[in-house]
């Protein structure tokens, strides 16, 4: 757009002030989480590694942690091949109904967590699983294969839909066709969409406090937290929780960045 | 050979099952299944402390005719269209800078920043929030330095924003951004030859035809700001009852469930109300 230079650069300050504004509870939970003062606020006190001594010393939060990890190591797998099987049928087949079945397929993230957690747990309790950690892993493939189907659907729509078919005609079988032609050009953005349902499993805390029960993961363990008091051992678990999550976005973003910035050349 | 044909049928059916298959079963079985469920579960009925299947109108009468459902209701709509137009107005200029003031390779890197702490624990920044604002938090120092007397700025109606800001801006940046991108470029070459200045470029020619983002983008908003009950709750110190934390507190507390159920059913036919008019306006031929 033709405007003067200043429109120019006050849209972009403002929109650096927009970033400044989305980052700062991230830094100031890691300055905090270092900070020797019991009540966060300014001047700072000393350096201390206290809080995360303290957590690292607590049982519950370490098994909290443990749940969380063993939750998303068994959801991002399954979400991950389901959003993918997905995303590949609605590329490969025309069939009646297709748009509707995605349209479903999108609408868990849409449904307030509150009113999921409500509905799983009234759900589950009738099939015995609440409170139970295949309950939070069962609730967490709903919410996170959207996010998986959407991400592969992306790269599907970048795909030349006739190369499956070349090598069909060339004799190969629709698996061998699948696992030479799918498999390859859609690796990278199963990779990225795995990251991603770790990432989102990681930090759900609505619905597994609801379908939980007793067991806690990391997020809800926060929750918790929250509940009581303020205390710098959430600033403490809360860096850990951020330094997972944004390594594992900017993980799928690099991967997904990196094919588009390649496809364009 | 037609019996190798139908043998060649059915293993293409069979491939397009395996592949077609599993998550619409799984959400069959595990999203709609409970969402079924919620709607029976709205007319059972709680006896002894037990929820019995029944079908009874009790807790649809109960709850509509509580003055409490109503204010919670007007409420947790007031403070969900408020965050929607005020995140709206503060993603635009984001927008319009990353869509059309940015170099293609600073564009990729600032919406990446941008989508980042959309995937970060709500949680802990709602926590980090607390601290800013508390009393005796930063802001209040910060304020006070300046010769500003301003007391705790948590409860207040300006916590809500704060978080809902916080919750749902990447994400309406991120649609904005996607259809101002998609625009026909030559569009605004046009309005210039045809003598706009850039103010009426904006208004006439870029806004109207980005319509569908901007609007789609709000209902996000809507949607995220709507059903959150962690903003409410921990910057809001409880006085902001939303129907999220009515929910909740419903649930956590005791049996009470189809009566929570009720309220869930009253949200999910509000946003899907919103969301029909949403898009019936966005893609609104004028």
């Amino acid at each position: 757009m033709r405007v003067s230079a200043l429109t120019r650069r006050l849209a972009v300050i403002f929109m650096g002030l927009a970033l400044i504004f989305l980052y700062a509870p991230i830094l100031t939970n890691f300055v905090f989480s270092l900070n020797s003062d019991r009540f966060p606020t300014v001047p700072l006190g000393g350096f201390t590694l206290e809080w995360y001594r303290l957590i690292l010393a607590d049982a519950l939060v370490i098994d909290a942690f443990k749940n969380t990890i063993k939750i998303a190591l068994v959801v991002a797998p399954i979400a991950t091949i389901m959003g993918f099987a997905a995303a590949y049928a609605d590329y490969r087949f025309n069939f009646i109904g297709k748009r509707l079945v995605l349209i479903f397929a999108l609408m868990p993230p849409l449904i307030p967590l509150v009113v999921i957690g409500l509905a799983m747990l009234a759900y589950l309790s009738r099939i015995g699983l609440s409170g139970t950690l295949p309950a939070i892993v069962v609730s967490h493939i709903v919410l996170t294969s959207p996010f998986a189907m959407a991400i592969i659907r992306l790269r599907f729509s970048q795909i030349d839909g006739d190369l499956e078919f070349a090598a069909q005609n060339l004799g190969a079988s629709n698996w061998r066709a699948f696992w030479e032609v799918i498999i390859p050009s859609t690796k990278t953005s199963i990779l990225a969409a795995f990251l991603l349902c770790m990432a989102v499993s990681f930090d759900e805390y609505a619905v597994t406090w609801f379908v939980g029960g007793l067991e806690e993961t990391s997020s809800v363990r926060i929750l918790s937290f929250l509940q009581s008091a303020v205390s710098p051992r959430i600033n403490a678990i809360g860096s850990i929780t951020f330094i997972t999550s944004i390594t594992l976005i900017l993980g799928a973003q690099i991967l997904v960045l990196r094919r588009l910035t390649r496809g364009n050349s | 050979m037609t019996s190798s044909l139908s043998i060649r049928r059915l293993s293409r059916l069979a491939y397009g099952g395996i592949w077609s298959l599993p998550l619409p079963l799984w959400l069959a079985g595990f999203f709609l299944g409970p969402m079924i469920l919620l709607i029976w579960l709205s007319f059972w009925d709680v006896k002894n402390f037990l929820l019995t299947p029944d079908f009874q109108l009790e807790n649809w009468k109960k709850m509509l005719s509580a003055p409490y459902f109503w204010a919670a209701y007007l409420r947790t709509f007031i403070i969900a269209i408020s965050a929607a137009a005020l995140v709206s107005l503060i993603a635009l200029p984001c927008s319009l800078a990353i869509s059309f003031f940015l170099s293609v390779r600073a564009r990729m890197v600032v919406l990446g920043l941008f989508v980042v702490p959309f995937f970060t624990s709500y949680l802990v920044r709602v926590y980090s929030w607390q601290i800013y604002l508390t009393e005796n938090g930063i802001v209040m120092k910060l304020l006070a330095a300046i010769g500003i007397d301003s007391g705790s700025l948590l409860n207040t109606p300006l916590a809500l924003m704060i978080g809902l800001v916080t919750l749902t801006l990447p994400l309406v940046i991120v649609i904005q951004s996607i259809s101002m991108l998609s625009l026909d470029k030559t569009l605004i070459d046009a309005a210039y030859n045809l003598g706009c200045g850039p103010c009426r470029v904006l208004f006439a020619t870029v806004l109207p035809a980005v319509r569908p983002g901007i609007v789609l983008g709000a209902l996000f908003a809507f949607i995220f700001s709507f059903g959150d009950f962690v903003t409410a709750t921990y910057l809001g110190g409880g006085k902001f009852t939303t129907m999220s934390i009515l929910i909740a507190d419903t649930v956590k507390s005791g049996q009470q469930w189809p009566r929570a159920a009720v309220v869930a059913l009253m949200m999910i036919a509000t946003l899907l109300i919103t969301a029909l008019a949403s898009i019936a306006f966005a893609y609104r031929r004028t």
